[in-house]
């Protein structure tokens, strides 16, 4: 069987689930269709939360990112510990409050239109955003593994997703999100687990990680540092220098992840107060599976590829271009492996070139004469079934893989976008009199525009679908976040205070990002240019967010005191959300 | 929805207390919290580069592996305590 028809039928079996899943999970009422009829068992929502978190981004990068050092670790912290955030500060009052959406708790809680507009934006400026990069993802995982074209392979994907959302609504996208993290998390921990055993000698990745190099005899992470170094690059465990900056980074993921409202609106869906606490936890499992593994298989996947371009050690010749192995063949034909013989000697010279004392050195002295291998950072998690030597049917494990974390979290993203249009737009500004089932029939029709509109988005994406990490992170913590924390712990916050305070701290956040990335992030237009020297303080356009978020405790604050209390209806409320 | 009881009930002696008990403990996970990543896993690193755990160095596996499996051991801790104190306060749901 050609590797082909493998992946086609991962793929059309992963997709042949999903599909009969939204069958049976059909929708019958709004409560099902925008929280699952409130009655997700912890684990199984602790499951989809996960699906929903770890997205087509983190599947095929993030590993690729790690791979490049310990500065990036900001990732593995800050994509995890938001998931305390989440679970001592908001998860459990939340569920209590017993709402639908992100902006329906902001607009009772403060009883104000205007806070729950502002919610509004803030929600589809984050998602919206989100779920580009998530629908790009979703098409070039079709096109790497099904040879269609990234379009054919996007519209594939939303009929799919249109299909169990639009019937579902939550119901369909949990239970979907379930199945979709069972193929996840076996796509990238089976290749992974083999390579360790290869490696190391550890079934664990987490322990082969910190284990010893069977054929060096030394510590993995020592043998890569000096790997790497002979070749000019930084140490694989070098410290940074501007820890400032690595710390408001993470805190702004961190922030940034409490913030999102599709994670949030995972809460709502199960049936009590202590059912919320255990789902965050039972979230964070899942997810630690996969954040645990990550930096294992980047420290190996990155190890393999340097020692297979030097299978005698960076002192000898390096392979011969001739004599690459075969996954190599395939994947330069994709573009992510380039080799360019810069020397004609018909070696694969792999090292850093930006490193001018390497280049004195050594490098000259060998006669090389620049970098000639280019390897996309994707590749590490693409390639690493056929790195580990595997099976074809664990190649069209990873592809089910990808498009299911694609799929997973551009659902979720989906669903938090439709709800606030049909239930805070539609419903609670609009036209506050329509039935229920009017309500319904609203419901899926802003799912039909949400997916229509994210499909449009993916087909032609814009400046800012790049910059997910910088406006979907920094928006969620400037905005979101701060917001829900004091309507719940501060009874003193008024709808004026929140207001402005989500408003403070969104404008300086976007403003500071537009700064350095260009205003709205047109090309060329930015004031200054995006270098460390330029940067406030040191902190960089994507650190930014926690400050944002700083900024509007302060305003909200600030505001709300000088302004009159709540009534005292609401801060009975407030109180009453504090004890079951 | 909320509970109609509770929004014109008074809130008691005994609320204040399990309310402050709960706020304890969000506190001690939060320093806790701070302390495995931005601690040892970022700001305190290189001087804790001399304590090993396996083969990194220990602020080089807590960036990378420790800060995740106290996070996670952290939930639980939460989830746990404040069952029992809801148990403790009859205040289940």
């Amino acid at each position: 069987m050609s590797q082909f028809t493998i992946n086609m039928l991962f793929v059309g079996g992963s997709f042949a689930l999903y599909t009969w899943i939204a069958i049976w999970a059909r929708a019958k009422s709004t409560k099902e269709f925008y929280i699952a009829g409130g009655e997700v068992p912890p684990v199984m929502n602790g499951m989809a939360t996960a699906a929903d978190w770890l997205s087509a981004a983190s599947f095929i990068s993030v590993t690729g990112l790690i791979s490049q050092g310990y500065f990036n670790s900001s990732f593995i912290m800050g994509w995890t510990g938001g998931y305390v955030l989440l679970a001592v500060l908001l998860a459990p009052y939340l569920r209590r409050f017993a709402k639908y959406t992100v902006p329906d708790f902001v607009g009772s809680r403060f009883d104000s239109k205007a806070a729950r507009l502002v919610a509004v934006v803030a929600l589809l400026v984050v998602s919206l955003t989100y779920v580009i990069g998530q629908m790009t993802g979703a098409g070039v995982a079709f096109a790497r593994f099904l040879e269609v074209s990234s379009t054919t392979g996007l519209i594939i994907s939303s009929i799919v997703v249109f299909f169990y959302a639009v019937l579902g609504g939550m119901k369909g996208v949990t239970y979907t999100q379930v199945a979709q993290y069972v193929v996840l998390i076996l796509a990238f921990t089976i290749p992974t687990v083999f390579i360790s055993l290869q490696l190391t000698g550890h079934i664990l990745p987490q322990l082969g990680f910190i284990g010893t190099h069977t054929e060096s005899g030394i510590p993995l992470l020592e043998k890569l540092n000096q790997v790497v170094r002979e070749l000019g690059f930084q140490d694989y465990t070098a410290d940074v220098s501007n820890k400032w900056n690595m710390f408001l980074f993470t805190l702004t993921l961190m922030v940034g992840t409490a913030g999102l409202p599709h994670v949030i609106i995972r809460f709502f869906t199960v049936p009590k107060v202590a059912d919320a606490r255990w789902s965050a936890g039972w979230a964070l499992v899942f997810i630690a599976l996969f954040y645990t593994t990550a930096p294992p298989l980047a420290a190996m996947t990155r190890l393999t590829l340097v020692t297979n371009i030097f299978p005698q050690g960076a002192d000898q010749p390096a392979l011969e271009y001739e004599n690459r192995a075969e996954w190599f063949k395939k994947w330069e034909e994709t573009g992510l492996i380039k080799f360019e013989d810069k020397n004609n000697d018909g070696l694969i010279q792999l090292y850093n070139d930006k490193n001018p004392a390497f280049v004195e050195n050594v490098a000259n002295e060998k006669g090389w004469a620049g970098n000639e291998l280019y390897v996309n950072n994707d590749i590490l998690v693409l390639a690493a079934p056929e790195i580990a030597n595997l099976p074809g049917w664990v190649i069209g494990l990873i592809a089910a893989g990808g498009i299911a974390a694609a799929l997973s979290t551009a659902s979720g993203l989906l669903l938090a976008i439709s709800s606030a249009v049909s239930h805070d737009l539609i419903k609670n500004t609009l036209y506050p009199e329509i039935s229920d089932k009017t309500e319904m029939l609203a419901a899926r029709l802003s799912m039909v525009g949400a997916i229509l509109i994210a499909t449009w988005l993916g087909l032609n994406p814009p400046g800012f679908a790049a910059q997910t990490v910088a406006l979907a992170f920094g928006m969620a913590a400037s905005s979101i976040f701060p917001v829900l924390m004091m309507g719940i712990f501060f009874k003193r916050i008024n709808a004026k205070g929140a207001v402005s305070g989500m408003l403070a701290g969104s404008f300086f956040t976007v403003g500071y990002i537009f700064t350095y990335l260009g205003w709205f992030f047109i090309p060329g237009t930015n004031t200054y240019p995006n270098l460390p020297e330029f940067w406030v303080m040191g902190i960089s356009p994507l650190s930014v967010g926690c400050i944002g978020a700083l900024i509007n405790f302060i305003v909200a604050i600030g505001v709300s005191y000088a302004t009159e209390e709540p009534s005292e209806e609401i801060q009975k409320m407030v109180e009453s959300v504090r004890y079951p | 929805m909320v509970d109609e009881k509770k929004t014109k009930g008074e809130i008691s002696e005994r609320d204040h207390q399990y309310w402050a008990a709960n706020l304890r403990l969000i506190i001690g996970v939060l320093i806790t919290w701070a302390t495995v990543s931005y601690g040892f896993g970022i700001l305190l690193r290189p001087y804790l580069m001399n304590v090993m755990i396996g083969g990194a160095d220990m602020g080089f596996w807590f960036a990378q592996q420790g800060a995740i499996l106290t996070f996670l051991g952290l939930i639980f801790f939460y989830a746990i305590r404040m069952n029992k104190l809801d148990k403790e306060f009859g205040l289940e749901d």
